[in-house]
């Protein structure tokens, strides 16, 4: 049988991954945006593991709600994607600084 | 090892291996279908918990709506890779130390007493996720479920507002300003004397 713990490691190995996928891809806002959904996914699996070992539905009906959200977001994220390429030609984030904050 | 826990390995295997494929891929279309492998495999591992319906609702919204999303956006666009990868190398060490000293520590702290739970004994045949959840969804969380609903609704007219696009100097018919018009607008009434009869 599988302990807890081995299921909460798995979730925090991918959610470093995403965060190094964050620094690395740090131009391409598509991959940026892919990173954040494997970030929701390590997030997920962590609450579907608490909700089996600790017995409480709960946790999954969060999860319920994370993936409506999630994907949401991502509708969103990508329409803003899709004008600022429509208005600037490129998706590179660091050549998104008209805004110079 | 029993069969359960080859399965957890297998799956598990496969998913960080798909999310370090997502990070390191030149294309994105490449990042997206090995997004789409990572979603496929965790849904596994979410069956495994017992989480039928979930991993079912994985599999159907994320890989058949959200990825597909993705995947048409970045066909539509027209990227250049080559620059979007340039600082991928100089980024490589610093991105590494972060992920692995995240890594690290959040392995350190799941290596405590609180998480060793006992296992819990598995659900009988008969029993139904996706019952036990819509249960609790419709009675407990119907308020979060319809402000669910709201959100989606705010996400789809969000989405269309941003890239619904006016372009000027097309001819097409506006019903509003054909119901506005008024006598005056179009109807002008000249007065002029008559001519004498020659």
């Amino acid at each position: 049988m599988i302990p807890l713990s081995h299921f909460l490691i798995v979730g925090a190995l991918l959610f470093s991954i995403s965060v190094a996928g964050i620094f690395l891809n740090r131009k391409n806002m598509i991959v940026l945006l892919m990173c954040i959904e494997l970030m929701l996914l390590a997030v997920n699996l962590n609450f579907i593991a608490f909700s089996h070992y600790l017995g409480d539905m709960a946790g999954q009906v969060f999860v319920f709600f994370i993936l409506t959200v999630a994907a949401a977001e991502a509708a969103i994220g990508l329409a803003i994607l899709v004008t600022v390429f429509r208005n600037r030609r490129t998706i590179n984030v660091q050549e998104l600084d008209e805004m110079k904050g | 090892m029993t069969f359960e826990l080859f399965v957890f390995y297998l799956f598990s295997a496969v998913t960080l291996f798909s999310a370090v494929g997502v990070v390191t891929m030149r294309n994105p279309v490449y990042s997206a279908l090995f997004l789409i492998l990572a979603f496929f495999s965790s849904a596994a591992t979410w069956v495994l918990l017992e989480a039928e319906f979930l991993g079912v609702v994985l599999v159907l919204v994320y890989v058949g709506a959200v990825m597909v999303l993705f995947l048409f956006v970045i066909m539509m666009l027209d990227i250049q890779i080559d620059t979007l990868k340039e600082g991928f190398i100089r980024y490589l060490p610093v991105g590494l130390l972060v992920a692995v000293a995240v890594a690290a520590e959040m392995i350190l702290v799941m290596k405590s007493k609180a998480f060793d739970r006992p296992i819990p004994e598995a659900a009988p045949l008969s029993a139904n996720n996706t019952e036990a959840l819509g249960e609790i969804l419709y009675t407990e969380y119907v308020l979060p479920f319809e402000i669910a609903a709201v959100i989606l609704v705010v996400a789809i007219i969000a989405a269309i507002t941003l890239t619904l696009r006016r372009r000027k100097g097309v001819k097409k018919q506006d019903q509003s300003q054909q119901v506005k018009t008024k006598k005056s607008d179009r109807l002008r009434i000249v007065k002029m004397k008559s001519e004498e009869r020659s």
